[in-house]
C-alpha cells in the first residue's frame, strides 16, 4: 500500500509543479506585457 | 491584437480546464474505490492505470512535436515551434510521471528499483533526449535559429519512440505487455478504469498544452512591443 501511495504522491507532486510554473511563467508575461504597454504609451504621448 | 485580447485565455480554457478536473476525479475514483486489485500484485497493481496513461500521453506529445517542427521547418511559421516547444515540455513531465511511477512499480514487484531492461533504458534515453531539446533551446538567444535547430532535434529525436515501443517485441524484456495483437490482456473493469484514466489524463495533456501556448503567445508580444519601442526611441 506504502508503494501505491508514493507513487499517486509522486504524480500529483510532478502535476502540480508543473502547474504552479506554468502560472508563475503567466504572471510574470502578463506583468511585463502591462509594463511595457504603459511604456509605449507614455512614449507615443511625448 | 488588443493587449485584452492577448491575455485573456477565453471560454474554452474553462470548459477545458472543468473537463479535466471532472475527468480525473472519475478516475481517481474508478482507480481507488470501484476497479478490483490484481489477484498476484495487489494494491500496487494500481499504479499502472497513471503510469500507462502518462506513456501514452509522453508518445503523443513528442509525436506532436515532431509533426510541428515538420510544419515549422516546411512554413517557417513561429506558431508551429510555440506548439512543439509546449508539448516538449509536457512530454518530459509525462516522461518524468513514467520512469518515477515504474521504479516504484518494479520495486513492489521484482524487488528492484531500476533494470537495464530494454524498454526501462529505452523510456530513459528518451528522457535524455527531450531534455537535451530543452536545454537546446535555452541555448540560443536568436528566435529564427532556436526554432530551426529545435526542429531539426525534435524530428530526430522522435526515432527512439517507436523503438521505445517496439522494444518489448524486439527483444526479451520483463516488462509486461499490457496491449497486445489481441487486444488488451487484462479484466474488463480494469480496461474501464485504464480508459477513463487514459481520457482524463488527454484533457489534463491539452490543458497544459494551451497554457504553455498561451503564454509563449504573450512572451513573443512581448518581444514585439519591446521591439517597437526601441523604434520608437
Amino acid at each position: 500500500m506504502s508503494y501505491l501511495f508514493a507513487a499517486y504522491m509522486a504524480i500529483w507532486i510532478l502535476i502540480f509543479g508543473y502547474t504552479l510554473i506554468l502560472g508563475r511563467r503567466e504572471k510574470q508575461t502578463q506583468e511585463e506585457l502591462f509594463l511595457l504597454k504603459k511604456t509605449m504609451e507614455k512614449r507615443l504621448e511625448c | 491584437m488588443t493587449i485584452h485580447n492577448i491575455t485573456s485565455k477565453g471560454r474554452f480554457h474553462n470548459i477545458l480546464a472543468w473537463a479535466t478536473f471532472i475527468a480525473v476525479s472519475v478516475s481517481i475514483y474508478m482507480i481507488f474505490m470501484w476497479v478490483p486489485n490484481e489477484k498476484v500484485q495487489g494494491p500496487v497493481s494500481k499504479i499502472i492505470y497513471f503510469h500507462i496513461s502518462s506513456a501514452w500521453l509522453a508518445f503523443f506529445a513528442f509525436f506532436l512535436v515532431m509533426v510541428c517542427s515538420v510544419a515549422y521547418l516546411k512554413t517557417r511559421d513561429l506558431k508551429w515551434d510555440v506548439i512543439a516547444y509546449s508539448s516538449a515540455e509536457i512530454g518530459v513531465l509525462f516522461t518524468t510521471i513514467v520512469l518515477v511511477t515504474g521504479p516504484i512499480w518494479g520495486r513492489a514487484s521484482w524487488n528492484a528499483w531500476w533494470t537495464w531492461d530494454h524498454r526501462l533504458t529505452t523510456t530513459l534515453i528518451l528522457w535524455f533526449i527531450y531534455i537535451a531539446y530543452l536545454m537546446i533551446r535555452s541555448s540560443f538567444s536568436e528566435e529564427e535559429k532556436k526554432a530551426r535547430f529545435s526542429a531539426v532535434f525534435g524530428i530526430i529525436g522522435f526515432i527512439d519512440v517507436p523503438i521505445v515501443w517496439m522494444s518489448i517485441r524486439w527483444w526479451r524484456t520483463i516488462h509486461p505487455t499490457v496491449v497486445s495483437s489481441g487486444g488488451f490482456a487484462m479484466d474488463p473493469r480494469m480496461v474501464a478504469t485504464l480508459l477513463v484514466s487514459l481520457l482524463a489524463f488527454t484533457l489534463l495533456f491539452f490543458y497544459l498544452l494551451q497554457k504553455g501556448i498561451f503564454i509563449l503567445n504573450i512572451k513573443n508580444q512581448t518581444q514585439i512591443i519591446k521591439q517597437k519601442i526601441t523604434e520608437i526611441r
